[in-house]
């Protein structure tokens, strides 16, 4: 479907896609194409893609991270691109050390990149540079550390008000109760 | 300065006693049959189990019948908080000062599973029943609860009002009829 994007992404920016093989890119289990961009050019392939007047992907539905814990580089950020002219979906991979975990933002291009990143920050504890408003997004602003990395505690819990303390057989299920320093 | 009756030991105090015991009752119950019919509710209401209290506050299963019909949106005005839904961490500053805010006398209501336990949100964001940070007169169960439930829990909460105890003197001596009270 929307193989030709990344026929078109991979011939213009044969540097900027990595990942398996020639091409780079795959066509993912629901059938939208995919494809590795390197951090460096990430924003040029984002501003390429909004701007060139035959691709128009003019939205970015969902931006989110994954976290695989174990592998090297460990994360990965998820753009999902939406073209609303064409109907075409397509989504961009950028692999992130954890030592390193610093992307551009692309705010500039899509407005509705905002939140999503800070989700990210938030979550994932991703920065992006360039970001207008770089703030936690759901977590207040005591809460120490990013809840959705897998090495953190299942029921890490960080009140602001003193609680009642609650034996620990009370707890169900795997995961420690409280949050280990 | 002594009256004579306190020359005699042990009787009269009793019968002071059971005079203050059968005012106090008299009081009480006029004070929990008052208060048990005119309970205005705060709704804190956080999530999805508000669909359910609107319902319950509507025409069908109408919660006037059990003089709980005004919701009071500032908990100056409020007797009774209805923690309707799921708290977080994030929130539960807000519980609180809310709880804080309300004038005695009060009651707790924690509508739904949420609100009681934490329900299934057994994870780092959420407070594990609000009885951690609050204290509770009543549990409504249910995921989210039906009106009926709540209804019983209103019905539970008007028979605790009712049955509760209101002391006149609070441990202090009572004055003395047409005595000046007495200097220390």
């Amino acid at each position: 479907m929307a193989k030709v994007v990344i026929d078109a992404l991979v011939e213009r920016f044969r540097d900027a896609v990595q990942g398996d093989g020639v091409t780079g890119a795959y066509t993912g289990a629901g059938g939208d194409d995919a494809a590795f961009v390197r951090r460096e050019r990430l924003v040029e392939v984002c501003q390429f893609l909004r701007d060139d007047p035959g691709l128009q992907f003019n939205m970015a539905p969902y931006i989110t991270a994954v976290d695989y814990l174990g592998q090297e580089p460990r994360f990965e950020v998820v753009y999902n691109l939406l073209s609303t002219t064409r109907g075409w979906r397509i989504r961009l991979r950028v692999k992130v050390a954890e030592q390193d975990a610093v992307l551009p933002s692309v705010c500039a291009i899509w407005r509705g990149a905002n939140w999503f990143e800070r989700y990210c920050f938030d979550m994932y504890g991703i920065t992006f540079t360039g970001h207008p408003d770089h703030r936690r997004l759901y977590m207040y602003d005591e809460f120490v550390g990013h809840p959705l990395r897998k090495d953190y505690p299942l029921r890490g819990r960080q009140p602001l008000v003193t609680e009642l303390e609650v034996p620990e057989e009370q707890f169900r299920g795997p995961g420690p109760a409280r949050r280990s320093e | 300065m002594s009256t004579e009756l306190d020359a005699i030991p042990s009787i009269i105090p009793t019968r002071r006693d059971d005079a203050i015991g059968a005012l106090e009752k008299m009081v009480s119950k006029g004070l929990g049959w008052a208060r048990k019919y005119s309970l205005f509710q705060y709704p804190f209401v956080t999530a999805c189990c508000g669909m359910e209290y609107m319902t319950l506050a509507s025409a069908r299963y109408d919660l006037d019948r059990f003089g709980a019909a005004l919701p009071r949106f500032s908990p100056r005005q409020a007797d009774l908080l209805m923690v309707v839904g799921t708290v977080n961490c994030k929130q539960a500053p807000i519980l609180r000062r809310v709880w804080e805010s309300i004038s005695e006398p009060k009651w707790v209501m924690a509508f739904g599973v949420c609100a009681s336990s934490g329900g299934f949100y057994d994870n780092y964001a959420t407070v594990q029943g609000i009885d951690r940070i609050i204290p509770v007169d009543v549990y409504v169960p249910g995921c989210p609860p039906r009106p009926e439930q709540v209804l019983d829990g209103i019905m539970m909460l008007q028979a605790k009002i009712q049955g509760q105890h209101h002391q006149l003197t609070q441990g202090k001596p009572l004055p003395v009829l047409g005595q000046a009270p007495r200097q220390r």
